[in-house]
C-alpha cells in the first residue's frame, strides 16, 4: 500500500474551549492520505474535544489556530458540509433516534452526501443491496436494518453500527472516538476487523483511544500522546506499548523534549 | 435537488396554500339571527323538519349566552358572533349536472391544492367530495360507489335525497345541545359530507372530503355524518386548507360516526388550516366536535394529524356502547410559532369487554402551546373494559410548552386502564449526529419529528402518510437555528 501521498489534514496551533474552559492549548498535527494515526492520552487530555472540533460540534468554540482539509479551511464549514467533504466521526456515544429506521437514516445520509457532491442518488433497492453487503463486514444481523437508529442497541451493537455507517458512507477521513470503549474482546475484534477492511491508500484514519489494547488490532502508522490539550509526544506503534507498560504518569511529569509535529514524520 | 435548493425551499416555503380564488359569491349578511338561519335553509331548499331542527339549536344556543367554554387551555380574544358571515357560496354559473360543469375557477383552485376534480385526472382509488366555503362543489366516483349501494354525497343532497337516513342519525351521536360550538353548528351548518355503507359492504375506495375556506370573514360550519351498517367497512379521510388572512376565521364543524354491529370506520384527518403568521396574526380557530358511536363488535378508529390552525380545540371521541366494541385514537398535534392546541379524546366504555387505545404525540416548537386532554370513562356495566393510553410530548427549543390533562373515571372494578406519558426535547446531540452524517439541520429536525410521530403516521392510508410527513417538516420551518 502506498502511503502518505499527500497531506490531507493539517492542524496548526489549534486552541478550543467548552463554555469557559480552555481544553485545547495549541495542537499541531499532520495526517497524510493512507495513514492511520492513534491519539492516546489520559482522561481529560482533550482527545474527544479534538474529534468534536474536527467534526464541527458547536458546543466547542475554536479560539485560535487553523485546520485545513485537502487545502480548504475546515473550520469555516458547517458539520454537514464537512461530512460532504468526506469527514466521518464514529461517536463514542452513538445517539438514539426513536422511530427513524436504521436503513432509512443511513440512506438519507448517503443520498444527502451524494447530492452535496453532485452525484446521482441511489434508490431504495440499490441502496439496500449496498448496505446488506456492508453489513456482513461488521457481522450485523439483517434485522438491525429495520430497527430504529441505535434504539435499544447494546454497547457493542452501537459501535458496530458506527462502523457500518462508515463502511457505507466511505469517508476520506474517519475519526474514531473511543470506538473500543465498553466492548468485550469479541466485539472489539469485529469492530477492528471492520475498520481494517476499510483501510486504503486514499483514506486516512484518526483513532482516539485510551487503551493500547485497540492498537493490537488496528495497527497505527503513528501514535501521538495528548496531555493538557496538546500533543506531547509522537512515535511509531512502539510508543503505545511503552505507554501500556509505564502508564500516562511519566508523560505528564516529564514531557519529552522533542517537538511532536516534527517527530510525526517517519 | 441540491442541498441548497432543499434548504431554500424549506426556509422560504411558508404556508403553501395561502392563495385566494376570485369567484363571485352568494352570501347572507353578517351576523346571526333567526332570519339568517331561515335564509340559509331556504337557499339550500331544505324541508321543514331540517329548518325546525336548526331553529331548536339556535334557541338553545341563545340560552348559552354567547359565551363559549373557558376550560380549554388556550387564549384568544372574545369572538364577536355578530361579525361573522354564516353562509358564503360561490355563485353557480348554472345548475350542476356533472363534474365537468364545475366552475373552472373552482376546479383550478382544487387543482392547485392537489385535488383534481376533472374526470381524466382524478385521484386513483379515492372518491373526493370538494367543499368550498359553505357548499360542496362536486363529488367524484359517485356512480361507481352507487353500484355497491354506497351513498357518498354532500350533506345538502343527503337531506333532499335520503331524508330517512339523515333524520334517523342526525344528532344521534352529537345532539344539538351537546356543547357551545356543536350547538352553533347545528343552527347554521351549511354543508359537509354524508356517507352510508350498506350492510356487509366493504367500501372499495377511500372516501375523502376536502374542505377549503376561501371567502373573508366567513365561518365554515360543516357537518359530516357517516353511517356504516352492520358488518360494513369504510375508510374516510378529510383534508383542509385556507388562504392567508390577517384576521381570524372560525371553523366549527361537527362529525358524527355511527358504526352498527360488526362495522368498522376508519376516520383520518390531515388538518392544515392557515395557522397565522409567526407573530400569531390571523389563522383559523378550529373548534370541532367529533364523536362516534360503536355498537356490538364494531370498531371506530380516529387518526389525526393536526398541523394547522391558530387554535385547535377538538376531541374525537368514541362511545363504546356495544359489547366488544373497539375505539382507537391516534393523534399527532404540532404547534409552531404562536399556535395553540388543546386536543385529545374521550373513550366512554359502556359495553362489556370494550377496548380502547389512545396514542397521542404532541410536538411544540417556537412559542407553540400544546395540550393533551383526554378522558377514559368506564361505566358500571363495562365489565372487563380495557384501555391503554400513551401520551408523548416533544419540545423543540425552550419557549414552547407541552401540557397533559388525563382524566380517568372508572366505575367497574374489573376494568384495566393504563396510562404512560413522556416528554422529551430534540437534543443538540441528535441534531449533531444527523448533521455529521451529512443531513442538513432542517431535514434532521423533520426526520426526528417524523420518527417521533411514526406510530401515528403508519395508521394513515399510504398516500396520505407521505403527504403528512412532508407537512410535518414544512410546519416546522424556522423552528431551529
Amino acid at each position: 500500500m502506498r502511503k502518505g501521498t499527500y497531506t490531507m489534514l493539517s492542524i496548526q496551533g489549534l486552541k478550543a474551549k467548552v463554555a469557559d474552559r480552555d481544553i485545547l492549548h495549541g495542537l499541531d498535527l499532520e495526517v497524510r492520505a493512507g495513514e492511520v494515526h492513534a491519539i492516546m492520552g489520559p482522561n481529560g487530555s482533550g482527545k474527544s474535544t479534538l474529534a468534536g472540533v474536527l467534526a464541527g460540534r458547536e458546543t466547542y468554540a475554536v479560539t485560535a489556530g487553523k485546520v485545513t482539509f485537502e487545502g480548504e479551511d475546515l473550520l469555516a464549514l458547517a458539520p454537514e458540509k464537512r461530512a460532504a467533504k468526506g469527514i466521518f466521526l464514529a461517536f463514542q456515544y452513538p445517539v438514539e433516534i426513536p422511530g427513524v429506521g436504521n436503513m432509512y437514516f443511513l440512506r438519507t445520509a448517503f443520498n444527502a452526501l451524494r447530492r452535496a457532491r453532485g452525484e446521482e442518488e441511489l434508490d431504495a433497492m440499490d441502496f439496500l443491496a449496498l448496505a446488506r453487503e456492508r453489513m456482513k463486514l461488521v457481522k450485523m444481523d439483517p434485522s438491525f436494518a429495520n430497527r430504529s437508529v441505535n434504539e435499544g442497541f447494546s454497547g457493542g451493537e452501537k459501535k458496530r453500527n458506527e462502523i457500518l455507517q462508515m463502511a457505507v458512507l466511505e469517508p476520506k477521513l474517519a475519526i474514531l472516538d473511543e470506538v473500543d470503549s465498553g466492548l468485550d474482546i469479541d466485539a472489539l475484534r469485529v469492530v477492528a476487523d471492520g475498520v481494517n477492511a476499510l483501510r486504503s491508500a486514499e483514506r486516512a484514519m484518526i483513532v482516539v483511544t485510551h487503551y493500547q489494547r485497540l492498537l493490537d488490532y488496528i495497527r497505527p502508522d503513528h501514535v501521538h500522546v495528548m496531555a493538557n490539550g496538546r500533543i506531547v509526544t509522537s512515535g511509531g506503534p512502539e510508543l503505545a506499548l511503552e505507554l501500556e507498560k509505564r502508564g500516562y504518569g511519566w508523560i505528564e511529569k516529564e514531557p519529552p523534549a522533542r517537538p511532536a509535529a516534527a517527530e510525526a514524520r517517519p | 435537488m441540491t442541498q441548497e435548493a432543499t434548504l431554500r425551499q424549506l426556509t422560504e416555503g411558508k404556508y403553501k396554500y395561502g392563495f385566494v380564488t376570485e369567484v363571485e359569491t352568494d352570501q347572507v349578511p353578517k351576523g346571526l339571527s333567526e332570519e339568517v338561519i331561515r335564509a340559509i335553509s331556504e337557499k339550500k331548499g331544505e324541508p321543514g323538519w331540517m329548518l325546525d331542527w336548526r331553529l331548536k339549536a339556535y334557541r338553545h344556543w341563545l340560552g348559552l349566552g354567547m359565551v363559549e367554554p373557558t376550560w380549554p387551555n388556550v387564549r384568544y380574544p372574545r369572538i364577536d358572533y355578530q361579525d361573522i358571515v354564516y353562509y358564503s357560496a360561490p355563485k353557480p354559473k348554472k345548475k350542476l349536472g356533472s363534474m365537468d360543469e364545475v366552475d373552472p375557477e373552482l376546479k383550478m383552485a382544487f387543482e392547485k391544492l392537489g385535488i383534481p376534480l376533472a374526470e381524466q385526472q382524478r385521484l386513483a382509488g379515492v372518491a373526493v367530495d370538494a367543499i368550498f366555503d359553505s357548499v360542496s362543489v362536486g363529488t367524484t366516483f359517485r356512480e361507481k360507489l352507487a353500484e355497491k349501494g354506497i351513498i357518498f354525497c354532500s350533506f345538502s343532497e343527503a337531506v333532499k335525497n335520503h331524508p330517512d337516513l339523515v333524520k334517523k342519525y342526525l344528532g344521534s351521536v352529537v345532539p344539538y345541545t351537546d356543547n357551545f360550538f356543536a350547538t352553533l353548528n347545528s343552527a347554521v351548518f351549511s354543508d359537509g359530507s354524508f356517507a352510508y355503507i350498506p350492510k356487509g359492504v366493504r367500501c372499495p375506495m377511500e372516501l375523502s372530503t376536502y374542505f377549503r375556506i376561501n371567502a373573508q370573514d366567513t365561518g365554515q360550519f360543516e357537518r359530516t355524518l357517516i353511517v356504516a351498517d352492520e358488518g360494513a367497512y369504510v375508510s374516510y379521510l378529510e383534508g383542509c386548507t385556507a388562504p392567508v388572512r390577517d384576521t381570524n376565521q372560525l371553523h366549527a364543524a361537527v362529525v358524527e360516526l355511527v358504526a352498527l354491529p360488526g362495522a368498522q370506520i376508519k376516520y383520518s384527518t390531515v388538518q392544515n388550516w392557515y395557522p397565522g403568521d409567526a407573530d400569531g396574526k390571523g389563522g383559523i380557530y378550529n373548534f370541532v366536535t367529533k364523536r362516534g358511536k360503536a355498537l356490538e363488535r364494531s370498531k371506530i378508529s380516529w387518526t389525526q394529524v393536526e398541523t394547522g390552525s391558530a387554535i385547535t380545540w377538538k376531541y374525537p371521541s368514541c362511545i363504546l356502547q356495544g359489547d366488544d366494541s373497539v375505539g382507537e385514537f391516534y393523534s399527532v398535534a404540532l404547534t409552531n410559532n404562536r399556535q395553540q392546541a388543546d386536543t385529545g379524546t374521550k373513550m366512554i366504555h359502556v359495553g362489556k369487554r370494550t377496548r380502547s387505545t389512545i396514542i397521542s404525540k404532541g410536538i411544540s416548537a417556537g412559542r407553540g402551546q400544546n395540550t393533551y386532554r383526554g378522558l377514559v370513562k368506564v361505566l358500571k356495566g363495562a365489565e372487563g373494559a380495557r384501555n391503554y393510553s400513551q401520551c408523548d410530548s416533544l419540545l423543540i427549543g425552550d419557549r414552547c410548552g407541552a401540557h397533559t390533562f388525563p382524566y380517568i373515571e372508572v366505575k367497574n372494578p374489573t376494568a384495566q386502564v393504563e396510562h404512560e406519558a413522556t416528554t422529551s426535547k430534540i437534543g443538540e446531540d441528535q441534531l449533531f449526529y444527523c448533521r455529521q452524517r451529512g443531513i442538513a439541520e432542517e431535514d434532521a429536525v423533520s426526520m426526528i419529528v417524523n420518527g417521533f410521530a411514526r406510530q401515528v403516521l403508519k395508521e394513515l392510508p399510504m398516500e396520505f402518510a407521505v403527504e403528512a410527513q412532508k407537512l410535518l417538516g414544512m410546519s416546522l420551518e424556522g423552528s431551529v437555528g
